[in-house]
């Protein structure tokens, strides 16, 4: 047997794919803070909820619902008990990008380099009453998780651009005004 | 000899790397024992002063959402919540409450990080904390052996 080029790339491939596994089901060190309350969290929470003036949380869950279809998700988990709607999206990820990154590895190198290819992103809405029972806060959280084209699930990450919330709300808002008139 | 030790290394990296992967992850489960088992329970569970199930669901939904969890589920007939926290891994949580005595409540968390129970104390002490705050109450430890538990 030969020690070529390729032998190297294809014994560096499967060290890095044994890194991954090792990485990915034996990590059992949970990060010292992953429980713990941090500094951004206002900030964060700030971000993902809105308060509206109402009493009526049965209206809000349904609007939020009727937003969250216009945005093709499907819902999953509702709970008018406790306020909560829960509705996922299963979308393409692959990215141009990423595709021509893989061909040139592949003619380069001749290894297969996974990419990007389904990504579900999932929204959860909660709906709170305050105290006085005046005013319902929402707030929604999105998370998206990446599966490679080799089947393997190989990101999870939290959404948290800015942008993404405040579209949220701005067509909740819409949503919430239009029915308020539709009602009266 | 310097090729034939080029070649040893490539083959041995070969073999090596071929066992990481293939090696997985599985185990068995582990059966719990009755005293690991109840120990494991006092450390996940907090008694609090209210009999108000609903909003403590909700609130434990609040304070999962601050620590940055997405809720999955939430039934206050049951008094359950369960929720996931993506950041790179995976931490499953769920979190209930049901009733103790008249004016008691025991809420109970259990968590799992990507493929493995959560069993450190201080991981529930960090949510029991955020938790009371957001009840305003005080948490309560549990006596393992106490009657009711």
């Amino acid at each position: 047997m030969r020690l070529t080029a390729s032998t190297i790339c294809v014994s560096l491939l499967w060290l890095g794919l044994g890194f991954f596994s090792w990485l990915g089901c034996g990590q059992t060190t949970i990060p010292k803070d992953a429980l713990q309350l941090k500094e951004p969290t206002l900030e964060i929470r700030l971000r993902q909820s809105r308060k509206y003036t109402t009493n009526d949380e049965r209206a809000i869950l349904i609007a939020a619902n009727q937003l969250l279809q216009d945005l093709g998700f499907n819902l999953e988990e509702s709970s008018l008990d406790v306020g909560l709607l829960v509705a996922s999206k299963d979308r393409t990820a692959v990215d141009s990008g990423q595709v021509a990154g893989q061909v040139v590895m592949a003619a380069v190198f001749g290894v297969y380099v996974p990419i990007d290819k389904d990504q579900k992103i999932r929204a959860s809405v909660v709906t709170a009453p305050s105290s006085d029972g005046n005013a319902i806060t929402v707030r929604v959280t999105f998370q998206r998780l990446v599966w490679s084209d080799m089947g393997a699930l190989h990101k999870v990450e939290r959404l948290d651009d800015p942008e993404l919330y405040a579209e949220f709300y701005e067509k909740l808002s819409k949503a919430l005004f239009l029915e308020a008139q539709e009602v009266g | 000899m310097m090729r034939l030790i080029l070649l040893a290394l490539g083959m041995g990296a070969l073999v090596a790397a071929t066992a990481l992967p293939l090696g997985g992850c599985a185990s068995t489960p582990k059966a719990t024992d009755g005293a690991v088992a109840l120990k494991l329970r006092a450390m996940q569970t907090r008694a609090f002063e209210t009999g108000d199930i609903n909003k403590t669901i909700r609130t434990a939904m609040a304070t999962l959402q601050d620590l940055g969890f997405v809720i999955d589920n939430a039934d206050a007939q049951l008094g359950s919540v369960t929720a996931s926290k993506l950041d790179k891994y995976v931490i499953k949580m769920t979190v209930t409450a049901r009733k103790r005595g008249e004016s008691q409540l025991l809420v109970r968390a259990n968590a799992q990080y990507n493929v493995t129970p959560v069993e450190d104390p201080q991981f529930y002490q960090q949510f029991f904390t955020a938790f009371s705050k957001a009840m305003f109450l005080e948490a309560q430890e549990i006596d393992p052996a106490a009657p009711g538990f």
